[in-house]
């Protein structure tokens, strides 16, 4: 790659063009997705424990665990079809329209840079942690939190084989954690470490507490969508998007059911349901220091890929705007010799800085929850359409996912009871993040639209869709 | 000076490193390659 850029001389735009590489497989695809999500499981669950019981947490871990499900199943077949960087904002463009394109774009940028900036803070805030262990009681997180990002946003800078080999590494990492916590108290002796018998008390708020769960139920699964970003530097999308997004479902479905299992053991769900780092506390109640370690090491490892993936994430989405013209076309540079999106990489950093020091963090998550929401919901709605314009056997797919269309109804009935209950909680910031879409939306309408080549739009080589 | 505050500085200066490094590299492709090959990348092309 470098030896064809390094040949191209300055002016010569017309006669060689630049593309991202393909050089990813199935496993990093898993860890892109199973990355981004997988700090979810060592910390953030639990609050779905203070709103629903631990019974209501399991509730919501498997109820949501149907809902991204669905969304795997929907992801793996519209992104091996349209194997494009953006995911889910390329398949709104083609299957919908620019509106709809332009808020899943923003959509998937703001979940991902908001998310980034939450796991760079948790990065500072557990070296905090650790500096009061040694007798440095107020050690300032900022520098860890700057470092966080900067060294990821470099890696990401550099190119995609090592930051999502990375990924891999330390994905793996923190789920063998997670595994090796699991066989550290002793599952098949109950009542030897884990107490559920002791532990497990009936629903304490009722139904209505397992419907409030299912916001924090979200964390989870959040952001194994995210593996739909890969699908321009893929080898093969048809084998690697689905291989790598289901077996990443697989994986967190997994890692949920032990994290629940063992938590919900060791702890009673008062505690257990405002703890900051429970898996931490988890192994700490074990008595056992190699256990302590390793989880802290998981801890640290899980909020590291997320934030990884997050900044490859949202700076695919951010460039394919770019490229469209959607944002200014400046954003949709690749960079000569690392074949990265380098200038939408290099855009995001302070904005996720921004994030991180002046935005509060549960806010901030918030935000970033409420619009991977509003994107599951996008793809409910375009999956029956996708289906609809171009039936089976009219277009080449990657990859057919059965039971259409019940993932897709399933999906927007459990996206409707979820934001019912985020309304619950977080009724306010519901409705900001409503006004924020509307008034982006009227912005690209009234403004931005017109730059927007909308020839250029549909760049798949399909037949017109059924009824054009 | 103890270890902590050590560790901070350090910190700082890992970051700016990679971040100016960054914005020089970034400074010198944009002087180096022609903006229209930058942009030339296409959807769905390889």
């Amino acid at each position: 790659m470098q030896q064809s850029t390094a040949q191209t001389p300055p002016g010569a735009a017309g006669a060689q063009r630049i593309a991202l590489l393909k050089v990813l497989g199935p496993a990093h695809v898993w860890a892109l997705g199973v990355g981004i999500v997988l700090v979810g499981e060592f910390m953030g669950w639990n609050f779905s424990v203070g709103k629903g019981g631990a019974y209501g947490s399991l509730i919501a871990c498997w109820v949501i665990g149907l809902l991204y499900t669905c969304v795997a199943m929907i992801d793996s077949e519209v992104t091996s079809t349209v194997a494009a960087a953006g995911g889910q904002y390329t398949q709104a463009k083609h299957v919908i329209g620019p509106l709809m394109a332009f808020n899943v774009g923003l959509y998937l940028v703001m979940a991902y840079t908001m998310l980034e900036a939450g796991d760079a803070l948790v990065v500072g805030d557990l070296m905090k942690a650790v500096a009061a262990e040694f007798g440095h009681a107020d050690l300032d997180p900022r520098p860890f939190v700057v470092l966080t990002i900067a060294v990821l946003a470099f890696l990401n800078y550099r190119g995609v084989y090592m930051t999502l080999t990375v990924n891999f590494v330390i994905t793996a990492a923190a789920f063998a954690a997670l595994v090796i916590l699991f066989f550290g108290v002793s599952p098949w002796e109950p009542g030897k470490v884990l107490l559920h018998r002791e532990l497990l008390v009936d629903l304490p708020y009722g139904w209505i507490g397992v419907i409030a769960a299912l916001q924090f139920g979200m964390w989870y699964y959040l952001g194994i969508e995210g593996t739909c970003q890969a699908a321009e530097e893929v080898r093969s999308a048809g084998r690697s998007i689905p291989l790598g997004t289901m077996s990443g479902m697989i994986t967190l479905l997994i890692a949920a059911s032990i994290t629940w299992y063992v938590a919900a053991g060791l702890m009673p769900w008062e505690y257990l349901g405002q703890a900051i780092t429970p898996m931490y506390d988890a192994a700490r109640l074990t008595g056992s220091t190699p256990l302590q370690v390793i989880l802290f090491v998981g801890t640290i490892f899980s909020a590291v890929a997320s934030a990884n993936g997050c900044i490859n994430d949202a700076s695919r989405a951010w460039f394919s705007m770019g490229r469209d013209r959607y944002l200014p076309a400046w954003f949709g540079a690749v960079h000569p010799r690392y074949r990265t999106p380098y200038r939408a990489v290099l855009f995001l950093i302070p904005i996720a800085v921004v994030f991180a020091f002046q935005a509060p963090l549960d806010q901030v998550i918030t935000f970033s929850i409420l619009s991977g929401l509003l994107g599951y919901t996008f793809m409910s709605i375009n999956m029956v359409r996708f289906r609809r314009q171009w039936p089976l056997g009219s277009i080449k797919r990657g990859y057919v996912h059965p039971f259409h269309p019940l993932p897709a109804i399933l999906l927007l009935l459990l996206c409707g009871a979820t934001y019912f209950a985020t309304f619950l909680g977080y009724g306010a910031t519901l409705l900001a993040v409503m006004a924020f879409y509307i008034i982006a939306s009227l912005w690209f309408v009234f403004h931005r639209y017109k730059f927007v080549r909308r020839g250029d739009q549909f760049t798949m080589p399909w037949p017109r869709p059924r009824g054009y | 000076m103890d270890f902590w505050t050590l560790i901070s500085y350090a910190a700082w200066g890992i970051a700016i490193l990679l971040l100016l490094w960054m914005v020089a590299d970034f400074w010198r492709v944009a002087q180096d390659y022609d903006e229209d090959f930058l942009l030339s990348s296409r959807e769905g092309e390889e």
